[in-house]
Parts: structure tokens; C-alpha cells; sequence
């Protein structure tokens, strides 16, 4: 009996061992790792791009491949996963200032543009931007900028305009601020016209300062929730992501009536695929990347995502404008003339650790209040 | 005091299940809000049955979830023997606290001792990746385990032991002594253990986050992923789906229970009445 219980467990072991290297004939593997909700997945009659990679690799490489799709929450949840070492992945779908930490830790590899002729596609002003100055290993996926969300039916026109509408004592308890320390000092910063990567601890200070002055007005910290919070009523004014601001139109009660604008100074993120150094098959990971920026995977891709695509073959594309229709390409894609320059002075940077400790302990400080 | 008691109960029961009763009404939303009922659909349930990687994921779950428990309970079973038969105070109070100890060990720590242990031993055989089905299914047997003979060990506690014994004397082998004599009796406490292992595997996050690899991915982490967008009202519909299957299980089991001390009640009856008609 012993004998058999000992023996079962070395198999099973053993087994987990090898199911990890198990070369399955032909067949190739793509592992993929990208955010959750962050891909047009087949729902509601959408373009499922997973399967339709599938179909179209076979019939143009003539070999199988099977695509290995996760989804990861956080960067830094996908951070941890790739440092641990436990894990191969061929391409990733991190955010700027992670993809600026990832490439200095040396976690990407250069990409192969002969591989990736689509790159073409990619509008020039998202070239020689901070996380990749040399345009070597990222491939722009999507991007978005934070504007204020309101509700008409209780706030002001007159009120409307600036980050100071956050700050209006005349809508105490009306007010939703982003509960992760970077977008809310971020806000603060913005509005106080200072420089969101100081190192400067003075700064923060005075960031924090402004934080704590909105802080009795403020109804909750809030992350998803926003969503719901808006949608109800239940808060009239808060700061979000454009491209979600359309999910929340979507949604909303009767007699709520949500609006949106940008204040002059705020913040833009992009989301690129890159392939990290642990990758098993680069050249399929390139041909995969390739394939996400032509123009049917990538629209829709851009009409499920709802954010902002720098890719020309979706935002020049007729039926793309009018699936959008007028309001939303206007927000998604305000004028504002060169993108890498608003980019590069107002996107967030990776902190180093003794700012990053001293922010945390900042935001720490004003949670407990 | 009566109604005092009537009101208290009212309210365990409204907070015990107002959650689950509005995620209940909000999977037949027509709409996606969780604020607003525009009217009754079935068109997040019709969405789930279309979404290919959450029903990818489900299977991963129920898979995972189904192996960590059989082999659980097998292991367990025959843990729990072991461990009743030894004579050893120490030893066995030893071993007691040590098979608790994955019990009480917070989630976080099984999680990351665990994947720290899969990443050395990969490195070891020098695999490009240590994490995958495999190590998940070891990581839940591991917290499984405890369960299970923490449900086998008062049961065979509370059995004759001359009954294995007599089964001997009658010429059956010890193995087969246990399946005839031993199992049968100790049958509840088994079916229990498997129970409580497939349910915690089932929910498990914390370790299974930190022992997932490369394309196995548990629906916990999933939907936990969800959270760059908000998250759909077809996971309602999938956890009311879930809902009522463990419900449906639980019903299950509890008729079992109730069978169970029927028949034993009827079998004492049996005896006494012999021992009766004995002079």
C-alpha cells in the first residue's frame, strides 16, 4: 500500500513535470498574454481574433497553431508572473511605463519589423516615444486619455471646464476619485500644473496637500465601481478613461445624462505588444503581431476595446467612423496635434523605488484620514 | 423574545442571501448595468454559451476541480487510516498538527511556497516552464488534503475496530478486510471529504493564482482579470448557473446524510431486536 501511494505521487510529479515540455508533432504554440476584456473574443457576434488567427496562419504558413490565451489584471500582477521565471510567454500586451521597466530589467526582446510589414500602419506620431525612443521592441495596441465624466442633469454648465470641478464644494458627495495613488496624485498634479515624474518629495507634497483639501467632498475612491456609480446616479462627477465613458452612456438610468471633456493638462497611456525574453517562437509571436495591426483583426479589436487605436487602417476606415459614430471619434481622437510631445511630457513614468516608497506612503496617509 | 429571534434570523438570512438573490435578478438583465432592470432576457446566458475562453476556463475548473478531489480523497482516505492506526501518542499528535498545518497556513503563503517550490524544481530539470496543469493540481491536492481527513478520521474513530479485524478472521485479506469492512463504514466521511475538496478547489483564487502558468487558466482568475473593463453580466449568468448546481449539490448530499442515519437507525433496531430474542 505504501509502495503504491509512493509510486502514484512520483508519477504525478513526474507528470507535471513533463506535460510542460510535451513538443506536440507539428502543431505550434502562441502564448499569449494580454488584459482581460482587452481583445474582440467572438461576443456578441464580435470577430473572434483568437480563432481567426488560427484559420488564417494554417491557410497562409500551411502549419498548425494553437493559441494559449491568458489574461492578466494588473501590470504589475504580469510583471511578477514573467520575473518569477515560472512562465514562457511570446507576446504581452503591457503599459508604457512598465514597457520602460521591462526593457531597462532586459525582459524584452528587439523585435524583427521585416516580419511585421504592418508596422506601416502605425500613425508616425507614435514613433520616438519615452518607454521605446528607438522604435525597437513595441508595436502600439491601443491608447487613451483621462477626461472628466459628469452628469448633466446635476452639474453646471457654467461649472465645466477644468480638473476644478473635482474640487467644487458646491457638489460635496457628488465627487468619485480614482483609488490608485498614481491617477490621483496624477489629478492633483494636473491641476496644480506640476510635473507628474518629480522626483521632487516638495511636490508631492503639495499634491497631496490638494488631495487632502478634496478629500471631504469626495464621495468614494473608486476603481470598476465607477461604472456602476455613474451609470445610477448614485455620483455625478468623476475621472476616467474616454474610451469607458462610452460603456457608461451605454448603461445609464433614465434622467441621467453623462457627459464628458477633457481638461487642458491630463494624462495619455498606451498599451503595446511586445515579446519578452522568455519567448519560445519569436517569428511567430512577429507573424501574431503582424497579424493584430491588419485592418479586419484590428478594427475589431478598436470597436471592442473602445479605446483609442493608432493603428491607420482603423481610424481612416470608413465603416470604423461610422460604427463610432461622429461624438465618439471626436472624443477618442481629440485634435491635438503632435501626440509625442503631449506623450512624452504628461504620460506617467516608472518612479524610482525611494520616490515610488515615499508616494505610497503619501497616498497611505491620506487613505487613513 | 420570540419575535426578537424571528427578526434576528430574518436578517442573518437578508445579508446571508441578498447578494446572491440580486446577482440572481441582474443575469436576466436586458441591459448590461447593474443598476437599472430594463426588462427580463436571456441574452447574457445565450452570450456565455458563445464565449469560447470562459467556457474554456469552466473546463479547466471543473477538470482541475474533479481530479484534486478524487485524488485527494484517495490520499486522504488513506492518510486518515494510517494515522488512526498509530499506537504512538507523540507521533500521532504530531502528525495531527501537521496535516492541519496546510489548514491554517493562509492562502497567500501555501500560494507563493508552493510556486517557489515548482520554479526550483523546474529549474532543477531545467524546463523553460515549471508552472502548468500539473503543479496546479499538486498545489490543490496539498490544500485539499487536510479536509479530507479531517472528515475520514472521526469516522473511523467512531468505528468498531473489531470490525476490520473479524473481517480478517474470516479470511479476507487486509485490503480487501478494508474496502469490505472499513469503507462502508466510514462511507460518509468520505463522500463529505470529497465534497468539501471538489467545493474548495472549485473557489479557489489565491493559490491557484500564484501556481497558473502558461494557458491553464481557472475561471476565478478570469473573471478576477476582468477588471481593466467592467466586468459582464454574463458572469452573472454563469455564477447563478454555479449557484445552483452546488445547491443542487448540496441537496444531494444531505439526502444522502439523512438516508444514512435512517438506515443506521434501522440496522440498531435490527440488532437490538436479535439480541432480544436472544435468551
Amino acid at each position: 500500500m505504501k509502495k503504491t501511494i509512493a509510486l502514484l505521487v512520483s508519477v504525478l510529479m513526474l507528470a507535471a513535470l513533463l506535460a510542460g515540455c510535451g513538443g506536440e508533432g507539428k502543431t505550434l504554440t502562441l502564448n499569449v498574454y494580454n488584459w482581460g476584456e482587452y481583445i474582440s473574443d467572438g461576443s456578441e457576434d464580435s470577430f473572434n481574433t483568437i480563432r481567426e488567427f488560427e484559420k488564417w496562419y494554417q491557410e497562409t504558413y500551411g502549419q498548425k497553431v494553437k493559441v494559449n490565451y491568458t489574461t492578466f489584471a494588473s501590470n504589475e500582477d504580469m510583471y511578477a508572473k514573467l520575473s518569477s521565471g515560472a512562465v514562457s510567454y511570446d507576446v504581452i500586451f503591457p503599459s508604457d511605463y512598465m514597457i520602460a521597466r521591462m526593457r531597462e530589467n532586459g525582459m524584452l526582446l528587439e523585435l524583427d519589423f521585416n516580419n511585421i510589414p504592418n508596422y506601416a500602419n502605425i500613425d508616425e506620431g507614435f514613433r520616438g516615444l519615452f518607454y521605446d525612443p528607438d522604435n525597437k521592441y513595441t508595436v502600439p495596441y491601443a491608447y487613451g486619455v483621462i477626461g472628466v465624466i459628469y452628469n448633466a442633469a446635476v452639474v453646471d454648465e457654467a461649472d465645466v471646464g477644468g480638473w476644478d470641478l473635482l474640487w467644487n464644494e458646491k457638489y460635496k458627495g457628488e465627487i468619485l476619485q480614482i483609488n490608485n495613488s498614481r491617477d490621483a496624485f496624477g489629478i492633483a498634479q494636473y491641476k496644480l500644473g506640476l510635473d507628474v515624474n518629480s522626483t521632487d518629495r516638495a511636490e508631492w507634497d503639495l499634491a497631496l496637500a490638494e488631495l487632502k483639501k478634496q478629500a471631504p467632498l469626495v464621495k468614494s475612491y473608486v476603481m470598476d465601481e465607477i461604472y456602476n456609480m455613474m451609470e445610477s446616479g448614485e455620483a455625478a462627477i468623476g475621472a476616467y478613461y474616454a474610451g469607458d465613458y462610452f460603456t457608461m452612456i451605454d448603461a445609464q438610468a433614465e434622467g441621467i445624462d453623462l457627459q464628458f471633456y477633457y481638461p487642458e493638462r491630463t494624462n495619455y497611456f498606451i498599451d503595446a505588444m511586445c515579446v519578452p525574453s522568455c519567448c519560445q517562437n519569436k517569428e511567430l509571436a512577429e507573424r501574431f503581431i503582424n497579424y493584430m495591426l491588419s485592418p479586419e483583426p484590428a478594427i475589431a479589436n478598436a470597436e471592442i476595446i473602445y479605446y483609442a487605436c493608432p493603428n491607420k487602417a482603423v481610424f481612416t476606415n470608413e465603416d470604423y467612423i461610422d460604427e463610432m459614430g461622429e461624438e465618439a471619434m471626436e472624443i477618442l481622437y481629440p485634435e491635438i496635434g503632435d501626440f509625442s510631445a503631449l506623450y512624452n511630457e504628461y504620460a506617467y513614468r516608472n518612479l524610482d523605488e525611494e520616490t515610488l516608497d515615499y508616494v505610497n506612503s503619501l497616498w497611505e496617509s491620506l487613505k487613513i484620514n | 423574545m420570540k419575535r426578537a429571534s424571528k427578526i434576528y434570523t430574518t436578517l442573518v438570512m437578508i445579508f446571508l442571501f441578498a447578494p446572491i438573490a440580486i446577482l440572481l435578478v441582474f443575469s436576466f438583465n436586458d441591459a448590461k448595468s447593474l443598476s437599472v432592470f430594463s426588462g427580463f432576457s436571456l441574452h447574457w446566458y445565450r452570450e456565455l454559451f458563445r464565449d469560447a475562453e470562459t467556457l474554456k476556463a469552466v473546463r479547466n475548473t471543473l477538470v482541475l476541480a474533479v481530479s484534486a478531489a478524487l485524488i485527494s480523497t484517495a490520499m486522504g482516505t488513506a492518510a486518515a487510516v494510517g494515522i488512526n492506526r498509530l499506537r504512538n501518542k507523540v507521533l500521532r499528535q504530531t502528525m495531527d498538527s501537521v496535516t492541519n498545518i496546510p489548514m491554517i497556513n493562509p492562502d497567500i503563503i501555501t500560494g507563493i511556497s508552493l510556486m517557489l517550490m515548482f520554479v526550483f524544481v523546474g529549474r532543477l530539470f531545467g524546463a523553460a516552464t515549471s508552472l502548468n496543469f500539473g503543479t496546479m493540481l499538486i498545489a490543490h491536492i496539498t490544500f485539499c488534503l487536510p479536509y479530507v481527513i479531517l472528515q475520514v478520521l472521526p469516522k473511523l474513530q467512531q468505528m468498531d475496530k473489531a470490525l476490520p479485524e473479524a473481517a480478517m478472521d474470516l479470511g479476507c485479506t487486509p485490503f480487501r478486510a478494508f474496502l469490505k469492512a472499513v469503507l462502508p463504514e466510514i462511507m460518509p466521511g468520505v463522500i463529505t471529504g470529497l465534497i468539501m475538496a471538489f467545493t474548495l478547489s472549485l473557489d479557489d483564487f489565491v493559490i491557484s493564482y500564484f501556481t497558473s502558468g502558461n494557458g491553464f487558466q481557472t475561471l476565478p482568475i478570469r473573471i478576477y482579470n476582468m477588471t481593466k473593463k467592467t466586468v459582464t453580466p454574463k458572469m452573472y449568468a454563469l455564477a447563478t448557473i454555479i449557484f445552483f448546481v452546488i445547491l443542487t449539490l448540496l441537496l444531494v448530499s444531505n439526502l444522502y446524510d439523512e438516508d444514512e442515519v435512517q438506515r443506521r437507525r434501522a440496522a440498531r433496531q435490527i440488532r437490538k431486536a436479535s439480541k432480544e430474542a436472544k435468551p
